[in-house]
Order: structure tokens, then C-alpha cells, then sequence
């Protein structure tokens, strides 16, 4: 039995303070001004028959099938696109619509394949629904007319099967528009239209084109929009129909998208976007909706596994055989070298209970606080940088705030690809008449796409973010655009004298810093006023502020700004950093920092150390323990000897791989629990199976603080999630840990966390998601942050000196490389290289503007050699104007590309954070791979033929 | 740990704080950080060499800043 499907509202919801009563049926019905007839209806409980009408989309009136009759007017008007009016009496079922009705479907029926039941939308298709509802029983015109579907047919177009996940049959298209309505609206890429007149009428991509030739980014959206069988996912061509559907949370960028996975048992079937989903609405992109083939591909590691040393074969082992190993290596170790000679890393992937468990297991277990995550290397100024301004190491608002937005911020992120959907909502709102400022080294492709041009792009040179942001202050300060109420009722006066003072000085005008910038100065001053006056103005950022040496100054630099200018506490406003990875602002929550406990408290703040040391009837230490670069700092002088680290892939994503090998080579025991034998479990000694997320259950909290559950559809493939993988091995370590489910974990979470107070399962399971704080003075949660005050108290500002990073060009290294990811591939590319999504990007190669190019005698697809003075690897040029003269960039999505073999430990004076984005690099073309290439290479070869004989077949 | 690793480190933490205008209150905030933010055999190592630290390039405000640690050690 196919799936009950959701009511369809037929039109979007409107919001408006007017209610508008109207009769439909002889049923009175008050909707808010500007709903359709056809959503109040179904608001009233009577579904009009429909075709082109979906409330994910803005009425289009084309089908002709939501006629109805109004009393005193003529004619039959489509319920979609006539508004409720006051006192309207409206009939949806009369004899004569039913007529009207019925021979609108036999014209499409006659243009239509009946191959109903060999057809893979049987059970899901609203043609077939609608042509049982409105009673059809003839086609008077037969099925041998000039049509699209038969094969003599001179109409009849090939099934396009481009796409690796959808497949286009025209055939059966009714030229409906939701497709080219959901690219242009929903997604905002403008890759489809309708091609030809009247009856040729077809749907196309691009200009006719195969869907992978086109513009598309195969984001589904058309395929969702779709009502017949004409775009469908190809798992459901080969599957049929799912029976059941479970309501949970996408795995990859910090959007935190809310999907229905659709199941057969415990075999997905295809994931679909939640409209519901308070993130998302019912949207995504080609990794939530498509890339999840990677939860059963054949690389997967599921029994535990042993060795002694890393050159030695892997003995596959019991649990119980594996885990009290770990436990009796990582005693040995602190046995011989002390307390603090182990640590752990939380993973941005896995859940706030599995964070939380694991850094319970270092603090608790281990005795000590090296316990550190992947927000290290990504987000870490932001949770410094916000902490001391604004009071809280979070975002400020929602995402759905942007759509009160006047002037958008962009600064160091690419939505469009690292964020896709909310990507795809800023896009919406740009539309709709908001203005932008983009500040990024390279033309992103929101400079300047279908229907948005950035007002104003700030292309500044890699490394002078904190220049760009004093320059902006200066002049919202000189020119008097400061918001002096705000500020003085809401911020620190001192402190902001003293950044006034400072930002006013000459050295930090846009005059004057245009040398370094390489921005012109009346561009900076443009922009600068643009944001002060917006109204509403909001800054979004990623990556490019926070992965420089002076990451948190610019993250306080952008919290200046906004404070300066009122532009934080309402809708349409704030401080927005885009989270990279789905959990990594729940991971920072629930303490994975070496220096906070759960709730950014501080290990040194005795009450809140208390409540733990209470709880888990252990003392903690009250010192700070290492972060990640740290830790290989100390495993190369010898007092740091065993690691257990939960998904997280450092060999591959941390800075200056040569330097994190030589760490891990020098330690005694590695633990990884992973997925896959990945790059770091390659220097491991224990391996433990891992769980994606579709084997376990839990929560994600994503880039706006929103907590939304994570279910179970499937059985973990190595038998324990990953909660119960660091329980188990707690419990060998001799402390004991006995949480039924992930339920019990929040609930111990919510005891010791008053950000957190009243989260529970039961909450979510009502709210749906919630974000936070949640607690008694806000029951559901808080969409919008710091709006009668900081929870600071009064916001201060931090003076922001621009300091040059020591990684400068020179004649050897003439050229600046910065890093980034790229729509389809994520992060280290372990899950989304074992999907088809390496179809758009099956490699990383370096971007290089054509003069730099030109004068180095490099050719398009050539290979090049990159070199920096941490080591160099080759990668094939791509050249192009996305970026400047003298700045090359890469991705960093598969291992033996190197990204990182360039980078160097360069890192954020705060946090630690990694200077991904600035490594001087000297790019000349070559004839073989580097010599850390080949050895990666052996290495790996090696390592793969160290698994189990039944394992290698898959790696 | 390596001494000049931790000077480089420790001079990115002073070069922020030397926009105060008050250079004691730059000082206790370097010292501040430190011990908020670096595990104690990092600020150890820097406080028992500090005279390799400083002759390795540690700024004159940061080793103020680690007598000060190293005093209330």
C-alpha cells in the first residue's frame, strides 16, 4: 500500500492581520487576506481537483481543473488564482463543473501513455488521482491522435536518463510548469523552461539539453514538484512505492534540513524534503535528497578490528574483544605516562548525544579535558569571537529571518554550495528586491546569477578580511551612521569609545587600506553605507572569516558592525555564521571544547564543574586540556600517546597532513570509529564500526540553533550506534554507563544545561524541532537571540587591529592559495565520493585566473604542481576569472589530491583555527604526481591490503 | 612542546591585545587567555624557558603576561 500523502494546500499561506469570511459549500471560512479560493477551501476541509496548483509554489492557473462557480459572477474562474473576498459564496461541485472538469481531463488523458500499471508513479500519481476524482470514464478522442508518448510518434522525445538519480520521460510531461516553477522559485537556478508552442509544448533543460548538460544542480526540487511519473528518482523506478515514511534529519551542511525518508522495511527508498522542516520547508539539495547511497556501499567496515602496529594485517575481533583492547592500552598509557597522556575527538557528524557521551567519557573516564572537535578547523573563532561580544557562541537568528532582510552581508561563504537551501531562500528574497554586499576573494556565483547581482562585491585579497571590516567601521563611525540610541542602551559605552577611537584613525580608512586590500575605496565606503542604512541589515559568514589567523578578530569585527549599527535583537537583522557540517554547533554545545563544559561554561567555573562532578560522582579537572593542533604538538614531544576518535577524518582535513601523520605515527594507540577505513584509521590501531544516520537515533542542532530529532530507519550495519559504541567502552574502562536510548541522554543533558532545560523528546516529538535556549523563560525555545538585551548583559565591543598574517607571498611563492567545497562534494568527500554526486566533481582542481596562467605556460586540464613551504602536491588546472590575478584555489574533497600536504599550521591567534585560506604556493606545471602523491599512494595500497581479506574487496 | 611553536602562538594572542590602549590591561588580558585557553603543559613549557622564549622573539607584553602566570603558578 502506497503512502498517505500530505494535504496540499494548492496554494502558499499567506500572512496578513486581516481575516477575509467567506462561504465555500455553504461552509463559512475565515483565511487571512490574499489566501486563494483553492487553499480555503482545503482549509475548510474540500480538496478542489488540481494539477499545476502545489502550496510549495505561487499559483499559476494553467490546468483548468479548479474551476468552481462564484455567486453572482460569470464564468468559472480557477480557485488558484482568485483570491477569498469578503461574503463570497463559492460552489466547487456543480454538475456543470464536473462537465467542464471531466473534459479537461480527457484532453490530457488523451495526450498521456495508460500504462498505469506498469508506470513507477502507480500509487503516487495525481494525474491518475485526479482522473478518478473528477469521474472520468471516456476518452471520446481515442489515443490514436497526434500525441507525445507513442514510439512512431515523430513528438515522442528519448527518456532522458543523464541525471544519476532522476530520469526525464516527456512522454508523460502535461505541461503543468510546477518543474520549471519549482527551479525558478524554490531553487532558484532558472534551469528549466518550456520549450515550443501549444501542443509541442515540452519541458527543457537548459536549451534542450541533457539535465546533466544543463544548468541544473540537481537539487530535485522539479522531481518533488513533479505530479506524474514524467521526472522521477530512480530508486523508485528500480524499488516501487515505500510503505512507510520516517520523519528525520539530513547529515551534511549545517542547514539541518528535515527529511521523510521513505522506507520498504529497512531499505530506503528515496528521502524527501519535510515541508514541515522549519530549516528547509520542504526543500533541499542533491547530497540531502540524492547522496545518501553511502549508508550500505560496499566500503563499509562492520566488525571491530585490532592490530598492534600500523604496518601489521588487521585481526577482526568480537565488541567485547576490541573495546576492552582500547580500554587496556588507553590505562597502559596513562599508566606510564599520566593522566593526561590520552584525549578524545567529538564528531560534528554524529549527534548531541554522542558528543555528549564522548566528551562525558574524556572528562569523566579519562580524567582529564583533551577532548576537542572538528569545529577546531572550522567554527571556533565564531563560538570565541561571539562569546565575548554578544555573550553567546551562537547565530542570532533564524533562517527564515532573512526573508525581512534588506541588505544581506555576505562575507567568506558560498552559500550557493556550501548551504544550498538556505542558499536558495536568500536567492528568494533577493529577488523579491533586498539588496547585497558580497565580500569574498573570489566572484561566488551570487555575485552575479539569474535574477541576483551583488550591489556591491568587495574582491578582496586572501587575508585581509579584518582591514575590509575596520575600513567598513570607519566609515559608518566618521560619517556619523553609527545607531548611537542602540549602542548606548544596549552595549558597553567604554567599550565602544575605545573601538571608535580606534576604527576612526586614519591607518583603518578605506583610503588607506586599499593597498592591502586590493578593494577600491569609494566600493568599501558604498557598501558600508548600504549597510548602515538598510533598515534591516543582516551578515551571514563562513569559513572565509573564521579559517585565517586572525579568525575570531574578524568574527568580532562583524559583531562591531552590527552592534554599531542597531542591526542585532529583531527579524531581518544579525550575526549569522553558516555552519559547515550538520552538528557542529550542537558538538560545540555539548562541550567538545577543551576549555567548556557542556553549555560554554568554562572548566575552571567551580558551580557549573560542581553540577557534573554531582551528577557523574567523579572530580574534574579544572584545567583547560588540548585542542587538536595541540594534540599533535604533544604527541610529537611525547606526552601525548592515545587518541579515541569518534568520525573525524584529521589526516585528510587538518592543516599540513606531513605534520598529522608524524603525530599520529608517533602515538601508541589510535582509535577510530568510523564509517569507512578512512585516511586517519589508515595510522590506526583499534577500529571500531560506526553508524551513519539513518542507524540510530538522537538529535542534530544546525546553524540557527535548531535541535530537530534524528530516527532510525535501519539497523546498524557493525551492530551498536555510535552512543553505544562509547558507552560499551566506558563501561571497559570501569566507569559505568547505562543509558537505555538516546532519550535518557538529553534528558541528563537537560538537567545540567540551562540553555537546555527544556529539551526533551516528548518536546520535540510535539514541536517538532526547537531551538535554543529552551527553558523555563523560553518554554519553546528562541528563534531570535539578544532581543531585549545580550545575554552578555550590555554588548561589548572589541577593538579589531588588522595584523598581516605571517604567511606572505614572496618571489618563491608568489601566488596565494585558498581553499573551499563545492556544491556536490563535502568536506572530506567520504560520504559523497562513494555516491554518484563525483559525477559533477570526480576530482579537485586548482583555479587559476588566466594571466597567472598564461605566464606559467599552464593550459586548461593541465597538470600542475603546487607548492608551499609545507609541501606541495599536483592537481589539473582549471582556468578561469572566478578568481583574481595572484590567488589560486582548490577543494578539498578527495585524499589523494593533497589540499592539505599545502597548508600550513599557521592558525587563529584565539582558537587555534586553521589558516586554510591563506598558504603562499608557488603552481608550475608538471609531468607526475608529487613525491608525497606516490608515497600516499603506496601507503594507502598498503593499508588496503592490511584489512581483512573479505574487506579489501570493497576498499 | 616546541618553544618557538609556542612563541609564535603566544605573540599572535599579545599582537591582539596590544590595541588596548592600556597596557596593563592588555597584559593581565594575554595572561588571561593563557590560562583560559591553553592546557598547562603549553603554559608550563613557556614559563620554565622563558628566557629561550624571549630570546626566540617573545614580545616584551607577552613575557610580561607569563610572569605573571608563572607568578601565580
Amino acid at each position: 500500500m502506497s503512502l498517505p500523502r500530505e494535504t496540499d494546500f494548492g496554494t502558499p499561506a499567506r500572512e496578513s492581520d486581516k481575516l477575509v469570511t467567506l462561504s465555500i459549500d455553504g461552509i463559512e471560512v475565515s483565511v487571512p487576506a490574499g489566501t486563494s479560493l483553492m487553499r480555503a477551501a482545503q482549509e475548510a476541509g474540500t480538496a478542489i481537483p488540481k494539477l499545476c496548483a502545489t502550496d510549495s509554489l505561487e499559483p499559476f492557473g494553467s490546468c483548468r481543473l479548479c474551476l468552481v462557480e462564484i455567486e453572482g459572477r460569470r464564468g468559472y474562474p480557477a480557485s488558484c488564482t482568485t483570491l477569498a473576498e469578503p461574503g463570497m459564496q463559492v460552489r466547487t461541485q456543480t454538475p456543470k463543473l464536473a462537465e467542464l472538469r471531466r473534459g479537461v481531463m480527457e484532453l490530457y488523458i488523451s495526450d498521456h501513455p495508460l500504462d498505469c500499471l506498469t508506470c513507477s508513479a502507480n500509487g503516487n500519481c495525481e494525474l491518475q488521482d485526479m482522473a478518478g476524482v473528477v469521474g472520468l470514464r471516456e476518452v471520446r478522442y481515442g489515443m490514436d491522435g497526434k500525441n507525445h508518448f507513442d514510439c512512431h510518434s515523430s513528438l515522442r522525445q528519448p527518456k532522458d536518463e543523464s541525471n544519476p538519480y532522476f530520469t526525464y520521460d516527456a512522454s508523460k510531461c502535461i505541461v503543468c510548469n510546477r518543474c520549471v516553477r519549482a527551479c525558478e522559485e524554490t531553487q532558484g537556478t532558472f534551469a528549466l523552461t518550456i520549450a515550443g508552442r501549444g501542443f509541442d509544448s515540452r519541458v527543457s533543460p537548459g536549451e534542450s539539453q541533457p539535465f546533466m548538460e544543463s544548468e541544473c544542480v540537481s537539487c530535485g526540487a522539479c522531481v518533488q514538484a513533479c505530479p506524474t511519473a514524467t521526472l522521477m528518482e530512480k530508486t523508485v523506478i528500480e524499488l516501487g512505492q515505500a510503505e512507510k515514511s520516517v520523519i528525520t534529519t539530513c547529515a551534511y551542511c549545517g542547514v539541518g534540513c528535515s527529511f521523510k525518508a521513505e522506507v520498504k522495511g529497512a531499505q530506503v527508498v528515496r528521502m524527501v524534503p519535510h515541508k514541515d522542516g522549519g530549516a528547509n520547508h520542504g526543500h533541499s539539495c542533491v547530497k540531502g535528497r540524492f547522496a545518501w547511497g553511502y549508508a550500505t556501499h560496499k566500503d563499509r567496515i562492520t566488525s571491530p578490528m585490532i592490530r598492534n602496529r600500523i604496518d601489521e594485517p588487521w585481526r577482526e575481533v568480537s565488541w567485547d574483544e576490541a573495546l576492552n583492547h582500547a580500554a587496556a592500552e588507553l590505562r597502559r598509557i596513562q599508566g606510564e605516562h599520566g593522566r593526561s597522556s590520552i584525549g578524545g575527538i567529538t564528531s560534528s557528524r554524529c549527534t548531541n548525544e554522542e558528543t555528549y557521551l564522548v566528551q562525558k567519557l574524556v572528562r569523566a573516564v579519562f580524567g582529564n579535558n583533551n577532548v576537542d572537535t572538528c569545529a577546531r578547523v572550522c567554527h571556533s573563532p565564531t563560538g570565541y569571537g561571539l562569546k565575548q561580544t554578544l555573550g553567546e557562541s551562537a547565530g542570532t537568528q533564524t533562517f527564515d529571518s532573512v526573508m525581512k532582510a534588506d541588505v544581506v552581508m555576505v562575507i567568506g561563504a558560498n552559500p550557493t554550495d556550501g548551504h544550498p537551501v538556505f542558499g536558495s531562500q536568500l536567492k528568494r528574497r533577493l529577488r523579491e528586491g533586498a539588496r547585497l554586499i558580497v565580500i569574498d576573494p573570489r566572484s561566488i556565483d551570487l555575485v552575479r546569477s539569474p535574477h541576483v547581482e551583488a550591489s556591491y562585491h568587495l574582491k578582496l585579497m586572501p587575508g585581509t578580511n579584518v582591514a575590509v571590516v575596520n575600513a567598513l567601521a570607519h566609515v559608518i563611525v566618521t560619517e556619523g551612521l553609527v545607531s548611537e540610541a542602540f549602542v548606548r542602551e544596549r552595549c558597553e559605552w567604554p567599550s565602544f569609545e575605545m573601538w571608535r577611537d580606534f576604527v576612526s584613525r586614519p591607518e583603518n580608512s578605506p583610503e588607506a587600506v586599499e593597498v592591502v586590500t586590493g578593494v577600491p575605496a569609494d566600493a568599501v565606503r558604498g557598501a558600508a553605507r548600504l549597510y548602515a542604512k538598510a533598515g534591516n541589515g543582516a551578515i551571514y559568514y563562513g569559513l572565509g572569516v573564521t579559517e585565517h589567523s586572525q579568525g575570531s578578530t574578524m568574527v568580532m569585527g562583524i559583531a562591531n558592525l552590527a552592534m554599531a549599527t542597531g542591526n542585532v535583537g529583531r527579524l531581518g537583522v544579525g550575526v549569522n555564521p553558516l555552519r559547515g557540517q550538520n552538528n557542529v554547533q550542537g558538538s560545540c554545545d555539548m562541550g567538545s571544547f577543551p576549555h567548556e563544559l557542556p553549555g560554554y561554561r568554562h572548566v575552571s567555573d567551580a558551580i557549573a564543574r560542581g553540577l557534573f562532578e554531582d551528577e557523574w560522582g567523579v572530580t574534574l579537572d579544572p584545567e583547560p586540556g588540548l585542542r587538536i593542533p595541540n594534540m599533535f604538538e604533544a604527541a610529537l614531544d611525547g606526552s601525548y600517546r592515545g587518541i579515541y576518535i569518534e568520525g573525524e577524518d584529521i589526516v585528510q582535513s587538518d592543516p599540513n597532513t606531513q605534520h598529522v601523520e608524524a603525530a599520529l605515527r608517533a602515538m601508541e594507540c589510535v582509535i577510530v570509529q568510523d564509517l569507512f577505513l578512512n585516511e586517519t584509521a589508515k595510522f590506526a590501531h583499534v577500529f571500531l564500526p560506526g553508524s551513519s544516520f539513518l542507524e540510530k537515533d538522537g538529535t542534530f542542532t544546525n546553524a540557527e540553533r535548531r535541535i530537530s530529532r534524528v530516527r532510525k530507519v535501519m539497523p546498524p550495519l557493525g551492530g551498536k550506534a555510535d552512543w553505544e559504541v562509547t558507552q560499551a567502552l566506558a563501561n571497559a574502562l570501569g566507569h559505568p554507563m547505562n543509558y537505555r536510548d538516546p532519550a535518557e541522554i538529553m534528558d541528563e543533558i537537560a538537567r545540567l544545561t540551562p540553555t537546555f532545560q527544556g529539551v526533551s523528546y516528548a518536546k520535540l516529538e510535539r514541536l517538532g524541532s526547537i531551538q535554543w535556549p529552551c527553558n523555563d523563560a523560553a518554554p519553546e525555545g528562541t528563534p531570535t537571540m539578544h532581543i531585549d538585551e545580550f545575554v552578555r548583559g550590555k554588548g561589548r565591543f572589541m577593538p579589531t587591529q588588522y595584523v598581516p598574517t605571517d604567511e606572505k607571498v614572496n618571489a618563491r611563492y608568489p601566488l596565494i592559495l585558498t581553499t573551499g567545497r563545492i556544491l556536490s562534494q563535502y568536506n572530506v568527500g567520504a560520504q559523497t565520493r562513494r555516491t554518484a554526486n563525483s559525477m559533477w566533481h570526480g576530482e579537485d582542481r586548482l583555479e587559476i585566473h588566466p594571466h597567472d596562467a598564461e605566464s606559467r605556460g599552464i593550459r586548461e586540464g593541465d597538470w600542475v604542481g603546487i607548492a608551499s613551504r609545507a609541501g606541495d602536491t599536483v592537481l589539473r588546472a582549471t582556468i578561469t576569472e572566478r578568481v583574481q590575478p595572484g590567488v589560486v584555489y582548490t577543494t578539498f574533497h578527495f585524499p589523494e589530491s593533497g589540499a592539505n600536504v599545502i597548508t600550513t599550521d599557521n592558525s587563529d591567534w584565539a582558537t587555534n583555527c586553521p589558516e586554510y585560506k591563506v598558504t603562499a604556493v608557488q603552481v608550475l606545471p608538471v609531468t607526475q604526481p608529487s613525491e608525497w602523491q606516490q608515497r600516499h599512494r603506496r601507503f594507502s595500497t598498503k593499508q588496503v591490503s592490511l584489512l581483512p581479506k573479505h574487506e579489501k574487496a570493497g576498499v | 612542546m616546541d618553544i618557538p611553536h609556542l612563541v609564535k602562538m603566544a605573540n599572535q594572542i599579545g599582537e591582539f591585545f596590544s590595541a588596548y590602549p592600556d597596557a596593563e590591561l592588555a597584559r593581565q588580558e594575554i595572561a588571561g587567555h593563557l590560562q583560559r585557553f591553553w592546557d598547562p603543559r603549553m603554559r608550563n613549557a613557556i614559563c620554565e624557558n622563558l628566557a629561550q622564549a624571549e630570546a626566540e622573539g617573545l614580545s616584551p607584553l607577552v613575557a610580561a603576561a607569563v610572569r605573571t602566570l608563572a607568578h601565580q603558578a
